[in-house]
């Protein structure tokens, strides 16, 4: 029996501009598996974080990405939130004038009601986003506050995380979720994102660091270098770069 | 310009006025044929006036407007009380066609010999002290022609908790253009503090056309806050005067909230007479269609130590036209002047235009002064953010709209106005792309 994926990258070619950045990505995950994504500034990390989100900037010269059976790149970014899709930024956009918590409420009322399921109403959505905020640490006032707005980077990272917890997504991709963020935040963040782990649901966890994957462990890591994938392998993986460096990898 | 238009309602504002001299007192009869002297002399106002530039008074020819009567009989209650904000719980004055409906209107008693009532019985003898006929022509024509409205006398030191609202309501008509003279005097008495809210709605098809005056004076130490909201149909033009005096320490806060009509010419004219005077002027347009939309403001710093802040935002969507002219005149005696004017504007619409000037007068040395305007478009990353979590393009369009508005929407000291004012933004937006899902 061939094996169901949930997502399937196949040659995948992306420019912004006149930069060519991903030069033919190829990969495949399964459904309840956790990839990682590591590889030095400048590899198409974020493109590729940015294209599976729907992300206008970037331009898909050749190859195909599939969600769920279905060509994502025909998506708009909101169809894909609602088949299941979630990037958690790496950098979280300030919207100053929108209050955190009408935000949350509007989008997961979209994406339920996407999925067919009844719309909360203020009551239900409040205890709901509380019991979400306690996994994530993140203080109660931030809700009533602008989207972002004046929020620490640590804060920001917890408002993307709570999203997810929310929005509960099939698919989420971390884009360096552990960017900027001390011990103790990158803990009770990663702690939040292993709640979702589950044989259903799937991730792609980008970063620059070895560090995050001690506490989101992926089933397989994938080294990304001038918009290839040159190596593949298990958690070890990660440690083996941490000690030698992504030099290590040049000429691979 | 049209002269022919001119001309007819240069004879209508002769012959109201003299009809209605006839009913009143004698200096308001004086008042009235002076000021339809002065409207037949200038007729409607043409580009070639520096104050009429960007704004074309065409609209304002283009039918026979003829007054309309007082038709209460004819407003269909549910359709007004469907209109209604949520703050109308409070004391409510309700004038169809200028004209005071006491059938639609719920005034409580109000604490302290506060007055609030029909013109038409015993006006002020400050009515039209501020209004300057020879300088603002349609507001001469409402002069020469208005034969009621709202009257506020706050005593001296009387705060009322609860804001006073009163509604304008223009019945149109598809087969009779008509047009109607609201008119709004407040006298806010000495350390008196007080909310006004006007609410021009319309019921019914048909041009029309509104032609409204407001004055207020506000006494020594008096606080203020006029929220002034034309929300009309799309035939309905309106073109309004706001004069304002301020005395020794008063604060004046005008909110003008531009959300309906075709056409729509809003003057304010401040003056700041007494040392201390504070005046926050804000406003918030909305440009949808063809719609235009003309903010012309004066604040007369005549005196030292008063400060103004005016802030303008403009939405315009379509082929919609915003203009804003803030002029500040800083006389030689006023030093020690803080002004400060800003009109940052949205631009929604590929078609839609926004002429921006701001005007510093000054002529004392010692003061504080600055301007600015810009133009911009929804900040993108913003966009693909709300996106990425699920609402659909337009919905995040409106979002991201009502966003840039609230700064204004967040001034208004009624919460639930401010609330639904957000929504009626939202729904009179134009977003929807073909395709597009909400």
């Amino acid at each position: 029996m061939s094996q169901q994926w949930l997502i399937e990258i196949e040659d995948l070619h992306a420019r912004a501009g006149d930069a060519e950045i991903l030069r033919g990505i190829d990969l495949k995950i399964g459904p309840g598996e956790v990839h990682a994504i590591m590889g030095p500034n400048g590899s198409g990390k974020s493109t590729l974080a940015g294209l599976l989100a729907g992300k206008p900037d970037f331009e898909v010269t050749a190859g195909s990405i599939r969600f769920r059976g279905k060509d994502l790149l025909e998506l708009e970014p909101e169809e894909r939130a609602r088949q299941g899709m979630f990037l958690a930024f790496q950098y979280p956009v300030e919207i100053p004038g929108v209050a955190n918590n009408y935000f949350l409420k509007a989008s997961l009322n979209a994406i339920r009601s996407a999925r067919g399921e009844e719309e909360l109403d203020a009551i239900e959505f409040l205890s709901l986003v509380r019991e979400k905020m306690k996994l994530v640490e993140m203080p109660e006032d931030l809700m009533s506050r602008a989207i972002n707005e004046g929020f620490s980077g640590g804060e920001k990272k917890r408002n993307e995380v709570l999203q997810m917890l929310l929005l509960e997504p099939t698919f989420s991709v971390l884009d360096e979720t552990d960017s900027g963020l001390d011990i103790d935040a990158l803990r009770t963040i990663s702690s939040g994102v292993n709640h979702l782990r589950s044989p259903e649901r799937s991730m792609l966890v980008i970063t620059h660091y070895q560090r995050l994957l001690d506490y989101i462990v992926p089933d397989h890591i994938h080294v990304l270098a001038e918009g290839r994938i040159v190596r593949t392998g298990g958690k070890e993986l990660a440690v083996e770069l941490e000690e030698k460096g992504y030099q290590w990898l040049e000429g691979a | 310009m049209s002269d022919a238009a001119s001309e007819r309602l240069g004879r209508l504002a002769t012959e109201t006025a003299a009809a209605a001299a006839a009913d009143g007192p004698a200096w308001l009869g004086d008042l009235r044929i002076a000021a339809a002297g002065h409207f037949a002399e200038q007729g409607l106002p043409h580009a070639k006036l520096e104050e009429w530039r960007y704004t074309s008074t065409k609209p304002l020819a283009a039918h026979d407007f003829a007054p309309a009567t007082p038709t209460p009989e004819s407003v269909d209650r549910a359709a007004l009380e469907a209109l209604s904000f949520p703050v109308y719980a409070c004391s409510l004055y309700v004038f169809v066609n200028g004209f005071f409906s006491p059938e639609l209107s719920a005034p409580k008693a109000l604490s302290g010999k506060v007055r609030a009532e029909s013109l038409a019985a015993s006006p002020a003898e400050s009515l039209g002290q501020l209004v300057d006929t020879k300088l603002h022509p349609l507001a001469a024509l409402n002069t020469a022609c208005f034969r009621d409205g709202a009257q506020l006398v706050i005593p001296a030191g009387i705060r009322l908790e609860q804001p006073i609202h009163v509604v304008f309501l223009a019945t149109g008509s598809a087969n009779e253009p008509t047009t109607s003279f609201p008119r709004l005097l407040v006298d806010a008495g000495a350390g008196s503090h007080a909310r006004v809210i006007v609410d021009h709605v319309s019921l019914g098809e048909g041009p029309h056309w509104t032609n409204s005056v407001a004055e207020a004076t506000l006494r020594a130490n008096a606080e203020l806050e006029v929220a002034i909201v034309q929300r009309e149909q799309r035939e309905v033009v309106h073109s309004s005067l706001v004069a304002a005096r301020l005395d020794r320490d008063a604060r004046l806060s005008a909110h003008t909230l531009t959300l309906g009509g075709a056409w729509v010419r809003n003057d304010l004219a401040i003056l700041l007479a007494g040392p201390g005077a504070e005046c926050h002027l804000n406003g918030l347009f909305l440009g949808t269609g063809e719609r235009l939309v003309d903010n012309h403001s004066m604040v007369d710093h005549a005196v030292p130590h008063c400060s103004s802040h005016q802030l303008y935002k403009g939405v315009l969507d379509d082929r919609s036209r915003g203009v804003f002219r803030g002029r500040v005149l800083v006389r030689p005696d006023a030093q020690k002047t803080d002004a400060q004017q800003s009109n940052p504007n949205l631009i929604l619409g590929d078609g839609a235009e926004i002429d921006t000037k701001p005007q510093l007068e000054i002529h004392a040395d010692d003061v504080k002064c600055s301007h600015g305007s810009t133009i911009g478009r929804l900040d993108e990353d913003a966009l693909f953010y709300l996106r990425a979590r699920g609402l659909g393009e337009p919905a995040a369009r409106r979002l991201l709209t009502r966003a840039f508005a609230a700064e204004i929407l967040d001034r208004i000291g009624e919460p639930a106005l401010a609330e639904s004012l957000g929504q009626l933004l939202q729904e009179r937006l134009h977003l929807d792309a073909p395709g597009a899902t909400a």
